[in-house]
């Protein structure tokens, strides 16, 4: 299993699986509520040109979070 | 008499499910707002089959916790008006997060249909989806629908009306496992809850127990006010908190999500969902992503987009516009016509027909704007406009989606703060869409610009281009940095969560556009246009009352008089007339002048004066200032009645502005210090009166009047003061 990083560090392209999501109260809700828990794959498919927010590929959608609100996720890269 | 049925519609946003509520009710809508906030409620009726549904579209969440208006506006809509059915509009496509906020209505146990929208695509994707194996695992009707072609929406219809007969009310909840951890404190606390009968009229036990143990602010609160069981349940709910805290590094809410996804996953493996691999997912959507929010490319398309956008409903809208002008012009002088000359006429005339011409006239940039806004959201640009300035915008305290109400309110100069503010309707984060109606009619509108450009002609004559660009600079940094001001002061707190789908392209149908370009317009028409018709009276009555007195009066009538009896003397020499008649419009702009003067605003701008002399402003000034408060071009009509010009066409103001010139109370110095002062004051009572539809009260409206105006004031007064400290006045 590769070492586990925050999601901010995945290159566009990459895929990872999450690994623990620390945000809590509204954000945490949120997060959530897009299905970004423990275990769900993502892809990182694009940052804004400012570099932030960063747009995730969940399972059937595209979400977009910022780079502070990615911080609470912690993944693990998948090796292609 | 066909049995009633109440439906409510709810889904995730961009799950189609204000395309389903187009689809079932057609253009039969009634839109208005739930009391007290902002957020909209439609309903529609329809009848179908020997029924007769009620339908209400609920606002789009992703779940029903206590965190936002619409979500506590979803559920009480829910437990306090019991629909007989709702009609939950899944995106086949995101099938597993759909189903989310599914699971969640099927723990309040109402009625449940589910509707498996945008099958279509779905199976263009590759996926491949038993919604008969759905129905007999969660015991509930599904139905397979394509919203945007209309297919499956009678079925659905149908089979709700069936099912809400079959339930006849009765809700039924289905538990799901909440783990080891939590299951037992769960069914203690529900067992309290039923035996006291805590809130079980609204709540079902169950449910109202894992609301303790999401520690749901709304429940709490409900729950304190009702009996001491709350304490009790708030405290059970505290310690299994620390429990996990100790043990497992975790807490309630993320469990009893982690849960609800297990039992959704645990659902679509039983063979609902089979993807078919090797498909490739979304493909058109990516490609298009990757050139339209490239780095570069990205924001080069969206700057062309804005601006199109403007362009488009500034000069299209334009001829509607003058043709309602037109119409309203016609109006009046027929009135004048018709009506003897008087106080009766000056209200008709100056009061309704202008008032109504004056809210009618916005109508056609009205419908543009939303327009626009409904192609761009449909489509799923705005959510990428969002996703590429938010860094930007975020810095200020805002949302990435504030740019739009800021470039049509004036941004490019020559907007409009009317439809502006009604565009900040697309931010769904409240303090960010608070700051950004407060400061968006900063911007430099169609009517202040008028006013700009003959006080930059006349006292900056050699540096028009440079002085414009100014102001527009000006305006945007007024407008950011006081957005930042007021996000960190009275609209304090976090910016909201960003988390946002970016929904894949889709072309938007003209059906889901004329609905809701007309809804907006209708709203507009219907809202402002009777607050807007009052206060129009009432600024005619205070620029018309309480008049001269009798002898200013009867000195002009005695003036006039003798004006008249010299025409009737005078030889038919051409010279002569020319003089007298030169006199005649000296002598009425006088007389238009003293009305003014006398007049309540008159009032208010003399009384001013002591103070306003500080910006360097005359009473003169004062007046105009007052005026504009009506609309921003009033500016320029005033101060030429305040200096017995008559009334000034702001395309032809160049007599004003040699007037200016020569004042000595104008100066450069003094046309900076208006020119900011004009940029920030109260907006016009159009503007007010739709900030407070937006934002809900009118304590947000009255701020935005006397905020801005004592900014302003603050402004001009330093800048003026400061320059005549430096000799430049």
């Amino acid at each position: 299993m590769a070492q586990k990083t925050a999601l901010r560090k995945i290159k566009v392209g990459q895929r990872a699986r999450i690994a623990k999501v620390s945000a809590r109260g509204e954000l945490g809700r949120r997060i959530r509520d897009m299905g970004l828990l423990p275990g769900a794959e993502i892809e990182v498919v694009g940052r804004a040109p400012l570099k932030d927010p960063v747009a995730l590929r969940m399972q059937g959608f595209t979400l977009s979070l910022r780079n502070n609100e990615a911080d609470y996720i912690t993944v693990a890269p998948l090796e292609d | 008499m066909p049995p009633k049925i109440v439906i409510a519609l709810s889904g995730n946003p961009n799950s189609g499910k204000t395309t389903m509520f187009n689809a079932m009710t057609g253009a039969h809508q009634h839109v208005g707002n739930y009391p007290g906030i902002t957020v909209e409620k439609k309903e529609g009726f329809v009848q179908k089959d020997g029924y007769s549904f009620h339908i209400v579209d609920l606002p789009g969440t992703y779940s029903l916790t206590a965190y936002s208006q619409e979500e506590l506006v979803a559920r009480n809509f829910l437990v306090d008006e019991r629909p007989d059915v709702v009609v939950d509009v899944l995106n086949a496509s995101a099938l597993e997060r759909n189903l989310y906020l599914a699971v969640q209505l099927m723990e309040i146990g109402i009625p449940l249909v589910l509707a498996l929208n945008m099958m279509d695509e779905a199976k263009d994707q590759g996926l491949s989806i038993d919604s008969q194996k759905l129905s007999e695992l969660l015991k509930i009707p599904v139905v397979e629908t394509v919203a945007r072609s209309g297919h499956g929406v009678e079925p659905l219809l149908l089979e709700a009306g069936r099912f809400a007969g079959e339930r006849g009310g009765k809700w039924s909840q289905i538990n799901i496992s909440y783990g080891p951890d939590l299951d037992p404190v769960l069914k203690e606390m529900a067992r309290k809850i039923e035996a006291e009968k805590f809130l079980t009229d609204r709540y079902p036990p169950r449910w109202l127990a894992l609301k303790y143990l999401e520690s749901d602010e709304e429940i709490r609160v409900v729950g304190r006010k009702t009996g001491p069981l709350a304490l009790e349940l708030e405290d059970m709910a505290e310690s299994v908190a620390k429990h996990l805290e100790k043990t497992l590094k975790t807490y309630p809410e993320a469990v009893i999500a982690d849960y609800r996804y297990g039992f959704i996953s645990s659902l679509l493996k039983q063979g609902v969902l089979t993807k078919r691999s090797g498909q490739e997912r979304l493909v058109l959507s990516d490609n298009l992503d990757k050139v339209l929010t490239h780095k570069v490319a990205g924001p080069l398309a969206m700057l062309a987009v804005l601006l199109a956008v403007y362009q488009i409903t500034f000069t299209v809208g334009e001829i509607p516009m003058g043709w309602v002008q037109d119409f309203f012009a016609w109006l009046g002088d027929t009135a004048t016509a018709l009506i003897p000359d008087g106080l009766l006429q000056s209200l008709v005339v100056s009061g309704v027909i202008d008032g109504v011409g004056g809210v009618l006239s916005f109508v056609p940039l009205i419908m543009l704007i939303f327009l626009f806004i409904a192609f761009l959201e449909d489509s799923g640009y705005m959510a990428r406009v969002a996703y590429m300035l938010d860094r930007v915008f975020r810095a200020f305290g805002l949302h990435g989606c504030s740019v739009m109400p800021f470039i049509i309110s004036g941004g490019i100069a020559g907007g409009c703060a009317v439809p502006g503010v009604m565009a900040a309707r697309t931010l769904r984060s409240p303090r960010e869409k608070l700051a950004t109606l407060l400061t968006a009619p900063f911007m430099t509108c169609g009517a202040k610009l008028p006013v700009f450009i003959l006080l930059i002609g006349v006292f900056f004559a050699k540096y028009q281009a440079l002085m414009l660009c100014l102001v527009t600079i000006t305006a945007w940094a007024a407008a950011l940095l006081t957005a930042r001001f007021l996000r960190s002061t009275i609209i304090k707190g976090p910016s909201t969560p960003f988390v946002m789908e970016l929904p894949p392209y889709r072309l938007p149908t003209l059906k889901g556009m004329a609905i809701h370009t007309w809804e907006r317009t209708w709203q507009y028409i219907k809202k402002a246009g009777t607050v807007i018709l009052a206060i129009s009276i009432l600024l005619w009555a205070a620029m018309t009352f309480p008049g001269p007195p009798q002898e200013v009066l009867e000195q002009f009538e005695t003036r006039q008089e003798a004006l008249t009896a010299q025409v009737a003397n005078a030889a038919q020499k051409d010279q002569d007339m020319k003089r007298l008649e030169a006199r005649r419009k000296t002598l009425a702009g006088q007389e238009a002048e003293a009305r003014l003067r006398f007049s309540l605003a008159g009032r208010i701008g003399n009384g001013l004066e002591g103070i306003s002399r500080l910006a360097g402003f005359d009473w003169r000034t004062n007046i105009a200032l007052v005026g504009g408060f009506a609309a921003k071009e009033v500016i320029i009509s005033t101060l030429g009645t305040a200096y017995s010009l008559g009334e000034t066409d702001p395309e032809e103001a160049a007599g004003l502005g040699e007037r200016l010139k020569r004042d000595e109370n104008w100066s450069a110095l003094t046309a900076v210090s208006a020119i900011l002062f004009i940029m920030l004051y109260a907006p016009c009572f159009v503007t007010v009166v739709v900030i407070k539809q937006e934002a809900g009260s009118w304590k947000w409206a009255f701020f935005s009047m006397f905020f801005n105006t004592a900014l302003a004031f603050a402004l001009s007064t330093t800048v003026f003061q400061t320059g005549k400290v430096l000799g430049l006045g």
